[in-house]
């Protein structure tokens, strides 16, 4: 049995959307100095909250706001404890992903008990039988809208500067006049809302439906591809391609009998392998921002 | 007097119990060079944050222009037609010129980088340099970066000019082309507020010049009616005192008034420290390429060079932090190359390094501070002595003037006492090469002078002293002999008494091959 190449790449966009979104939003947060562990918690929150709404309501458009409101929710929340009081940022990004993780946990069973509950509208992929076109709408957002206009944000606006100066420099940047912790809030609140995007991704685009483990360690992964990526979004990109193309092949190998003595566990465990080899191969003498998990007091 | 451009009107700045600035008025006219002189924590600084915004004063008014202004961010002041070059750069290294420059004026949308590069390109032709836009700041050399301060302020239309003492990193050259760069300004009708403390450049720079002390303004004279003695005493609030002391002018910048006569009969005791052949590498670059150096019981060799060239790698290969890649290292005739730290202070080598606050433990106190080198002479049945070490702790406290108790944490003490305590700690172990990096930077006068003092002791004593400085003038007064280091080797080597600022500066920039 051959692989599928269609489906192969088909796969490899729909693994490695969410991975954009999400890894996109850390890289804009990152910029200015701030390690969001609170990603992983993020996304579930988005996931979440996007498909209770959609349920609630009946219409995923109402859900994806609800979702972009929980990631700013969460995005503030990151900011009152790091940038506001000064906490120490990997305590609390990893204290928010246990929150958020929890209360979408409790919440979900208190609404749902056991059941397996399905959205009755959910979005539907665009150009139906039009192969690897066939994508959802978040899909196409992400790599035509999403990752190049992040780029350009970041290497020719203002905006770009001013996160770029903030994690740089707070000296540079106070002195040029750019409000450092407003600034951070700003990049928290975007990127934020981004990551939980990405999240309400599987609940609102491709499954349609909740479960307790659907984001599975995402969040963490788009952490590596970040520092994979060197902070550049083409690279983050690219990092999340390739995570997707493993996992991808992975899945259309497990109904292959090519690697059939091979452990399945392996064989799941193969994408982040490959994002760690990644990782120890490229990103070890990368330039973090110089003011990488510094609080900045005004002096 | 022209009308004034800038006016300073009863400015008041308090920090808790300490007045930083108390009342004080001043006017910077268009077309002059005020000079602001004052020694360490007299308060200067302090005054240029409330003029640039950067801290609020507690009391008294900023007028530009009959003006009355409210700045609240260096932004505002911006606006308003002041510039500031800061001490430390506000550079962000990893942008490029064009960017940084073009930092404070951005908002939140598209960055025309086209405009930008030409009025970039405008601004550094009206000073008469030229760096390309496109350079990554991390690229440039420190006075490059200085020229990119003044470009930035100069970007915005600035109409006065504050430069926070801006020499104080600069070689001779540099320097020159900085003045050149302020006499342009000045004639462009520019005010310029020159902040120092050396009196030599503010002889001949400044129109005017004003002297702070504590706090206060304490004179106000013209440049061409006051001597340097009379600014000297001003600034130090003694009576009229003749300047017959070399460490005091040193320290301010003047020529020094009577000749070394160290170097003549010193020399050559035997070697006590032998440097050969050391390669030593930093993130894949040699940054040490090959150095040999040999310092003479009873003698100090300076070591020259504009920050940056393998100082910093030289000395941290030296005491044992960093591993280098070739080469040997001997202390009297001992082979410490690949001893670990301890073996190396056994060995008899002292180290006064660079990155003072790195060198102790802030948290922990005076006393334990000064132990935490010799913690096994301390050490009665597996646990600390404490009455021997409180009274080591008294003993050296006394004897090296540290304004602190015993059980005071040493990170709230001054620069000056912490130097202290480490001086202290180096010298009670009679080192027999004393490895001193920067050892007088920021400090007082007072503090420079007792620096001074006991490395020349411990030199008349026959111990070997290493000197790394970038100030050129401590090089001068203390040293024995001057090295100079450029791009990780040594490219020239003179005798104090032939050292002159010139040719120091000639050889650290490679303009000259003596």
């Amino acid at each position: 049995m051959s692989i599928n190449l269609i489906a192969l790449i088909s796969a490899m966009l729909v693994i490695a959307t969410p991975l954009v979104w999400a890894a996109v939003g850390e890289l804009v947060i990152e910029k200015t100095g701030i390690l969001n562990l609170g990603i992983e918690g993020t996304m579930v929150a988005g996931a979440f909250v996007g498909f209770v709404v959609a349920d609630l309501t009946g219409s995923p458009w109402i859900g994806l706001l609800a979702a972009v409101g929980a990631g700013v929710l969460a995005g503030l929340l990151m900011g009152l404890l790091t940038v506001t009081l000064g906490q120490n940022q990997h305590v609390s990004g990893l204290g928010i992903t246990l929150l958020l993780i929890a209360l979408c946990e409790f919440t979900f069973r208190v609404r749902y008990g056991g059941e397996r509950p399905r959205l009755a509208q959910k979005f539907h992929p665009l150009l139906d039988g039009a192969g690897i076109l066939e994508q959802h709408w978040m899909t196409y957002v992400a790599f035509l809208v999403l990752a190049p206009a992040t780029w350009w944000v970041l290497r020719s606006t203002g905006t770009g500067y001013r996160l770029h100066a903030v994690g740089e420099s707070f000296d540079a940047a106070e002195v040029a006049g750019i409000p450092v912790n407003t600034t951070r809030y700003l990049a928290l609140v975007v990127g934020s809302a981004m990551m939980a995007v990405g999240g309400s991704f599987l609940t609102l685009s491709v499954l349609g439906t909740y479960t307790l483990d659907i984001i599975n360690g995402r969040g963490w992964v788009c952490i590596a591809l970040v520092i994979f990526g060197t902070w550049r979004v083409w690279r983050v990109v690219a990092g999340a391609l390739l995570f997707a193309v493993t996992d991808a092949l992975q899945l259309q190998l497990a109904i292959t009998d090519l690697f059939s003595g091979v452990p399945r566990e392996l064989m799941l465990a193969l994408p982040y392998l490959v994002v760690i080899a990644a990782l120890a191969i490229w990103g070890r003498s990368v330039h973090y921002p110089s003011q990488y998990l510094k609080a900045y007091r005004r002096g | 007097m022209p009308e004034a451009l800038l006016e300073l009107d009863a400015i008041t700045k308090r920090f808790g119990d300490l007045v930083a600035n108390e009342g004080i008025s001043l006017q910077v006219a268009p077309g002059e060079v005020l000079a602001m002189l004052g020694e360490n924590g007299a308060g200067k600084s302090t005054l240029m944050k409330v003029i640039y915004g950067l801290l609020r004063p507690d009391s008294g008014r900023l007028v530009m222009d009959g003006q009355e202004l409210d700045i609240g961010s260096p932004r505002d002041a911006m606006r308003a037609g002041i510039g500031m070059v800061t001490q430390e750069f506000s550079l962000v290294e990893t942008m490029t010129v064009a960017e940084n420059v073009a930092l404070s004026a951005v908002g939140w949308g598209r960055v025309d980088a086209r405009a930008t590069q030409t009025r970039v390109l405008a601004a550094m032709e009206r000073i008469g340099v030229h760096i390309e836009p496109a350079r990554l700041v991390s690229s440039l050399s420190i006075g490059e970066r200085q020229r990119v301060e003044i470009i930035k302020a100069l970007f915005h239309d600035c109409r006065v000019l504050i430069l926070d003492e801006p020499t104080a990193v600069l070689t001779p050259q540099d320097i020159r082309a900085l003045f050149t760069t302020v006499e342009r300004l000045r004639a462009e009708g520019l005010g310029v507020l020159f902040v120092s403390h050396k009196l030599k450049e503010v002889a001949e720079i400044s129109d005017r010049v004003v002297v702070l002390r504590r706090g206060k303004l304490v004179a106000e004279r013209r440049t061409s009616q006051v001597g340097p003695e009379e600014l000297a005493s001003l600034m130090m609030g003694v009576a009229q005192a003749p300047l017959v002391d070399t460490e005091a002018a040193a320290a301010l910048g003047m020529p020094r008034t009577r000749p070394t006569t160290n170097a003549v009969h010193r020399s050559s005791g035997p070697p006590v420290l032998e440097v050969a052949g050391l390669v030593v590498p930093r993130e894949g670059r040699d940054v040490v390429d090959g150095m040999d150096l040999t310092v003479h019981r009873g003698e100090i060799l300076g070591i020259a060079g504009i920050s940056g060239n393998g100082q910093t790698e030289l000395v941290e290969a030296l005491c044992g932090t960093r591993s280098p890649r070739a080469g040997s290292l001997r202390v009297d005739g001992v082979d410490i190359t690949t001893a670990d730290v301890a073996d190396r202070l056994g060995a008899g080598l002292g180290r006064l390094t660079e990155d003072r606050r790195g060198s102790c433990v802030a948290q922990l106190s005076v006393e334990q501070n000064l132990v935490l080198e010799d913690l096994d002479d301390y050490t009665r049945r597996g646990s600390l002595d404490r009455r021997a070490v409180r009274t080591h702790a008294l003993a050296m406290i006394e004897q090296f003037e540290i304004r602190a108790e015993p059980t005071t944490p040493v990170g709230t003490l001054s620069g000056g006492n912490i130097q202290k305590v480490l001086l202290a700690r180096a010298l009670h172990r009679r080192p027999r090469i004393l490895l001193a990096a920067q050892p007088t930077r920021g400090l007082d006068i007072g503090t420079y002078r007792y620096v001074h003092q006991r490395l020349e002791e411990l030199r008349d004593e026959g111990a070997g002293v290493l000197l790394v400085s970038e100030d050129l003038d401590e090089l001068r007064t203390l040293a024995d002999r001057i090295v100079v280091v450029l791009r990780g080797q040594i490219v020239g080597e003179l005798p104090a008494s032939e050292a002159t600022n010139e040719r120091l500066g000639a050889l650290m920039t490679g303009q000259d091959a003596a």
